[in-house]
């Protein structure tokens, strides 16, 4: 007889998630993912003023505000006409840079290590799931003082935004054509010596961290594969080409299906709603007609969509961006650590579609960032313009394809009368935490989670920590799901 | 930087609060046991997500004096100890374990508790935000606003979603958001309420504001402005003390991003934006809104966003 494992709330993600999975002589026969929040973003944009969508679009996500006030400016620039000054563009990489590397740091050690390690015996680091806790005393010790310490190192790449962006979390100075902020030398010189600081604390202290826990729990580089199929958007502009899909980037756009690269065409995303609190039933097609929350929908679970790709599940992130460069050789320095990393562990490219390999992909991609944003500090002409003029034409048509910390991330704006007619958004987590299709292929995450073996189904560490490894961000999944929307049919894609 | 010398002092806190004193060289045992014995007030403090971003939770981890280990783990101020006993985001717990530390927190230290909001509260449905399971159903997020607040010493609104429905209550506020302060007395539930909002809140407000209740109790009404924002930081407007004031003087105005002068042109919110953002500055201190050379949103208000939009426009 089967038994029901629930988990609600599954705390230490970004926003409300549910794990109901059902449990068969020890097995998980099925995982559901549960996206317990609903806000609809996309109709608060409607009606708006274009401009407006950068600062509206940010508070979608406090972990990851500057991804979407990136895409979201990638998708006026086009609308617009008009292309980031050269200081534009490198400071928007900056400030994105800045925010990697401060989601990556929180996401290891304050969201995902207390799965791995014991906290103090006080709230709330208790009351936690016991018993597998294998970390020798020694290196816990040492992992729980790197915690306190990544607390330190965060709050630098935060400066580092702000120094750019006014604050964050939701920056100020992302706009049309650029940004706002003047490029001057004392900005360069106060963002390089705390990058020193993180950049430090990534090589000596967060990669080998990775690198512990990998060890000690070697069977986690054998859990949680998933789909085994990823997609990258891309990330950090290294050129000014004005095609979005041409354009040079650090980590460049690709899928991958069956261990090969292959080019993305965004027109071959769909969003199906067969399970989702949403009217209709969910055709492959992206949805013509209106599509309207149906809180009471029978055999929906779930506020989220499901993202597919030529109607297959993808995982987006970290591991998708890493096996993208591993696969298409741009990034020599990445291919030579993690090829490095592995061989230390004893483990080959396959392990990287695991727990270990997307723990491992942030760390190696973080110091990737990190040696990237040392280079591009140097290439701020200092007093030159960091914003272009533009023009809010009467109508227009946009869209931005970029990745947050956590996945590929895709706006789509269409402006009419000089407002905002529709606004679209394909997030990572949607596509990571989505629920089953027509088809019934499940998520990402609900796949990652078949067929695993529950140790103790008191204690489900297991699904805690293949879940946690996908970074959820909920709040940007559920808030995006288009309530009365036309879908991303409806816009012109490239 | 000295890796040893702060893996040891942090974690001597870490193992006090661990009880694990007698895995150290004897020499340290006096001092700590002497530490161990002080009899600090602990003040349990519940923090619920509601319908928001986890904005104003990060900006917290951006507190630099006290650091948040200082929160979690050592005196706030002398005698005086936050325990946190429920954060989504901090919080080892999962699933039914972090729900039986919420409700075991609530019942324990009831009437005695400070209970902090950060997001808005969903009313249109019950099924637009959920949290835990009761009688294997998903519980609405707008119950435990409820029995929460009720039993509290206390609630703070952390950020402008709790305090008065901010983006999550934007038009036309698909889910029904309303704030924390609303709710409250829609519900005629009478626990003192302060709010501290900001989009997201400023994490040496919130601080701030803790530390007062621990310290003074519930602010007098005198000490709270009509939207009850701690006048300490929300008395004047952004624009009383803009460093870009000797502009108007000057009458200069910028009329595009980049330009030097004024924002008003470009809708800056400055003159409705109550907040100590210009001398305050974020994020450590190293900037803000204005000093970027962008506008200011007003996002401290109970009109924002709304009353502000077009957010680029002269109001």
């Amino acid at each position: 007889m089967p038994a029901k494992i629930m988990v609600d709330p599954l705390t230490r993600i970004e926003g409300h998630l549910a794990i109901e999975a059902s449990v068969d002589a020890g097995r998980i026969q099925e995982a559901r993912v549960v996206g317990s929040l609903y806000r609809g973003f996309e109709e608060i944009l409607k009606d708006r003023e274009p401009q407006d969508a950068i600062p509206i679009t940010q508070r979608i996500c406090g972990v990851c505000p500057v991804s979407h006030a990136v895409t979201s400016a990638q998708c006026l620039d086009r609308a617009l006409g008009v292309m980031p000054t050269e200081n534009g563009r490198i400071i928007r990489n900056l400030v994105q840079g800045a925010n990697f590397l401060q989601s990556h740091l929180v996401h290891f050690y304050q969201l995902s290590l207390l799965d791995y390690v014991r906290g103090p015996q006080a709230p709330p680091f208790v009351p936690r799931y016991e018993n597998d806790y294998r970390m020798p005393e020694q290196a816990e010790k040492q992992l729980v003082s790197h915690y306190l310490q990544a607390l330190q190192a965060r709050i630098k790449t935060h400066e580092m935004a702000a120094i750019f962006a006014g604050k964050i979390p939701h920056v100020a100075s992302i706009v049309p054509g650029g940004v706002t902020t003047p490029a001057t030398v004392d900005k360069v010189t106060a963002f390089l010596w705390r990058l020193n600081e993180v950049q430090e604390f990534i090589d000596n202290v967060y990669l080998p961290d990775v690198m512990t826990v990998a060890r000690v729990y070697r069977d986690y580089a054998e859990m949680g594969a998933g789909p085994r199929n990823l997609l990258s958007f891309g990330v950090f502009d290294l050129d000014g080409e004005p095609e979005v899909t041409k354009r040079k980037r650090l980590f460049r756009m690709g899928r991958v299906k069956g261990g090969k690269l292959l080019p993305v065409d965004p027109a071959q995303i769909t969003e199906d709603t067969r399970f989702g609190w949403y009217e209709g039933d969910g055709a492959l097609a992206p949805a013509k007609g209106e599509t309207r929350p149906a809180p009471s929908k029978k055999d929906a679970y779930s506020w989220l969509k499901a993202p597919r790709y030529e109607g297959d599940a993808y995982e987006v992130g970290p591991l998708a961006r890493v096996m993208v460069a591993l696969l298409d050789g741009s990034l020599p320095d990445l291919t030579a650590s993690a090829d490095s990393a592995l061989k230390e562990l004893g483990f080959e490219r396959r392990h990287l579609y695991s727990v270990t390999g997307r723990h491992l992909a942030r760390a190696l991609e973080a110091q990737v960032i990190a040696r990237a944003m040392r280079q591009w500090l140097l290439e701020i002409k200092p007093n030159e313009p960091t914003a272009a003029d533009f023009k809010v034409p009467k109508q227009a048509e946009g869209f931005g394809l970029w990745e947050a910390p956590r996945g590929a991330l895709g706006h789509w704006i269409r402006i009419e009368d000089r407002k905002i007619a529709r606004y679209q958004a394909v997030v990572p987590t949607t596509w990571n935490g989505s629920p089953r299709d027509g088809r019934g292929t499940p998520g990402p995450i609900e796949a990652a989670l078949h067929g695993v073996a529950v140790k103790d189904e008191k204690n489900p560490f297991e699904i805690a920590r293949i879940v946690r490894s996908f970074d959820p961000c909920i709040a940007c999944a559920v808030h995006l799901a288009t309530p009365r929307g036309e879908g991303l049919g409806e816009f012109q894609l490239l | 930087m000295s890796i040893h010398g702060i893996e040891r002092r942090d974690f001597m806190r870490w193992a006090l609060a661990a009880g694990a004193v007698t895995e150290f060289h004897e020499a340290f045992l006096p001092k700590l046991k002497a530490a161990a014995a002080e009899a600090a007030r602990a003040h349990p403090v519940l923090w619920l997500q509601i319908s928001g971003c986890s904005g104003c939770s990060i900006s917290l981890l951006n507190t630099v004096h006290p650091a948040v280990k200082n929160l979690l783990l050592d005196e706030v101020v002398p005698g005086q100890r936050l325990v946190m006993h429920f954060h989504q985001t901090l919080m080892a717990g999962t699933g039914e374990v972090a729900m039986s530390a919420l409700r075991e927190a609530a019942e324990a230290h009831k009437g005695k508790y400070v209970m902090v909001f950060e997001g808005a509260v969903p009313t249109k449905d019950a099924n637009f935000g959920t949290m835990g399971l009761e009688g294997g159903k998903h519980v609405p997020m707008s119950e435990w606003v409820k029995r929460l607040s009720a039993g509290a010493m206390a609630v703070i609104n952390a950020g402008t979603c709790a305090a008065y429905g901010g983006i999550s209550a934007a038009e036309p506020n698909p889910t029904g958001c309303v704030g924390v302060t609303q709710f409250l007395e829609q519900q005629g539930i009478k626990t003192p309420v302060i709010n501290v909002p900001g989009c997201p809140c400023h994490p040496d407000w919130f601080v701030g504001t803790v530390v007062k209740v621990l310290l003074y109790g519930i602010p007098a009404a005198s000490e709270l402005d009509d939207h009850r924002r701690p006048k300490l930081y929300f008395a004047k407007t952004v624009h009383n003390r803009c460093i870009y004031r000797d502009y108007i003087d000057e009458g200069v105005f910028a009329h595009k991003f980049g330009e030097t002068g004024c924002m008003l042109e470009l809708g800056c919110k400055g003159p409705f934006a109550h907040g100590d953002c210009p001398m305050r500055q974020w994020n450590s201190g190293v900037n803000w809104c204005i000093q970027a050379n962008n506008i200011c949103i007003g996002c401290t208000e109970p009109g924002f966003p709304d009353e502000h939009a077009p957010l680029y426009q002269r109001r």
